[in-house]
């Protein structure tokens, strides 16, 4: 019953892999994903939140995802080649959850912007996605409402996103840890509820954390996710990354 | 040496066991009594596992989340008597989730508060007799068991648990992880948690996790982990 929860040991035990990882002539071609900057310095969110957290956020969790999915898409691109099927599926949960962290963080970076810009300001900033709040919720506090009950009833590390479901029906999604949003649905934006994102900060006080959110959600960005079509989403996502 | 001081400790077990469900003081008025589950004490200050958990995490950890669990089952287990009572079972299956989350929560804690003490008492170190015994043929010593503890550990993805634990059939011990507050159940029986959510380290380890799964070794206490493996 020892549960291998970590990778990189399994397959130091199981996998034959090892022998090819070195002196392997073939070479796949395979895309290395790097941490996107910041559009904003790290302390741009304050007093909303600390530049403490973001620079830890960024530079620390955030790369460390990037980091761990590069190491996983290299010995899964390995495994393809050797023909370890056992080893491929293996790796599925490592790559979905470091790509799902390469992922969110990159949509939510570009989701936050510095209080008071003109990129914060709602309704002004997203006019068709404010109407279409107002006609799903009722209002953009009924909705406000409704997204923080979400949020704060997560179980665990997880985000809560705002998505586009169908041409013009939204909705309030949770994912667990970092299951990204990347079926049917548009994500336009969402919010990191993993403790790191907020503790340095608020504490236990996880709801105060959700009220001052508000005041750094960038708008514009979600204006132009909700207008995109999903293989615009996607195409953008990818530049991104 | 610590052991000394260990072995004249009074019993630091009973008090935390009873003290995870305790029927409410004053229930004469109610027409039957009703177990509410309370905050079990701390058997050690906030600030004596220092220099390895502060004090300041161990406070919040306790009083703030700890507590919140504790709300939490006791709203759970109310919601849920309000629907039987009224034959409403749809509404006690939907509450299911919130009793498994804080209920595990509760659980996990009050065993976790437990398998920890000082490092000038009986923190720290490594067991001895049977347990040890059972450490070597199962994992092949206690270093190795150390090291897959803290490789589970890593390799949880978001909030979870780490147990070193017993399967009651066959006596063997292994590690087990659990994702949120799911508790160890079923055939299993804990011995040994470390907490891998981000509120049991963040504010003194930030995001060097491995920093704290290596130091929590210094307040272990194997005197309650060893009780508990002669139990299950
Ligand atoms: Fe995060
Ligand atoms: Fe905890």
């Amino acid at each position: 019953m020892v549960n291998f929860g970590n990778i990189w040991q399994y397959l130091a035990v199981q996998s034959p892999l090892q022998a090819t990882f070195s002196g392997n002539s073939t070479t796949m071609n395979i895309k290395t994903y790097s941490l996107p900057e910041l559009p904003y310095a790290y302390d741009a969110l304050e007093p909303h939140i600390s530049g403490q957290i973001m620079k830890l956020h960024h530079s620390g969790h955030h790369q460390a995802y990037v980091t761990n999915l590069n190491k996983a898409l290299k010995v899964h691109a390995s495994a393809l080649s050797a023909g370890d099927i056992a080893a491929q599926v293996a790796l599925q949960p490592v790559i979905k959850f470091n790509a799902g962290g390469h992922i969110n963080h990159a949509l939510f970076w570009t989701n936050l912007a510095p209080a008071g810009t003109p990129e914060t300001l709602f309704p002004d900033a997203a006019p068709t996605l404010s109407a279409e709040i107002d006609k799903t919720w009722g209002s953009f506090d009924k909705f406000k409402e409704a997204f923080a009950k979400e949020l704060l009833g997560i179980q665990g590390s997880g985000w809560g996103w705002l998505v586009k479901a169908g041409p013009s029906s939204l909705r309030i999604v949770t994912a667990k840890d970092q299951d990204p949003i990347v079926g049917g649905e548009v994500p336009i934006f969402g919010v990191d509820m993993w403790e790191h994102a907020y503790y340095l900060q608020y504490l236990n006080g996880k709801a105060k954390y959700v009220d001052s959110i508000w005041n750094v959600i960038n708008w514009k960005t979600a204006e132009s996710r909700f207008q995109a079509g999903h293989g615009d989403f996607f195409a953008d996502l990818k530049s991104l990354l | 040496m610590s052991s000394v001081l260990l072995r004249t400790t009074p019993a630091v077990r009973g008090a935390l066991r009873a003290g995870a469900l305790r029927p409410a003081a004053a229930a004469a008025s109610t027409s039957f009594v009703r177990g509410k589950a309370t905050l079990p004490d701390l058997q050690y200050d906030y600030g004596a596992l220092e220099p390895y958990i502060s004090g300041k995490i161990m406070e919040l950890h306790h009083k703030k989340h700890h507590q919140t669990y504790v709300t939490g089952l006791n709203t759970a287990l109310e919601t849920i008597g309000e629907a039987e009572s009224k034959g409403d079972f749809t509404k006690a299956a939907t509450v299911a989730p919130l009793l498994n989350f804080h209920g595990g929560g509760h659980l996990n804690h009050t065993l976790f508060w437990e398998n920890l003490a000082p490092a000038s008492r009986e923190g720290g170190g490594q067991p001895d007799g049977a347990l040890l015994k059972s450490i070597n043929e199962d994992f092949g010593s206690f270093d190795t068991f150390r090291k897959q503890m803290n490789t589970a550990l890593a390799g949880i993805q978001g909030s979870g648990w780490a147990w070193l634990a017993k399967d009651k059939q066959s006596g063997t011990l292994g590690i087990i992880t659990r994702a949120n507050q799911d508790p160890v159940s079923g055939p299993y029986a804990p011995l040994m948690g470390i907490d891998a959510w981000e509120h049991a380290y963040y504010l003194q380890y930030e995001n060097r996790k491995a920093e704290y799964f290596d130091a929590i070794w210094n307040v272990i206490n194997w005197k309650t982990v060893a009780s508990r493996f002669e139990k299950a």
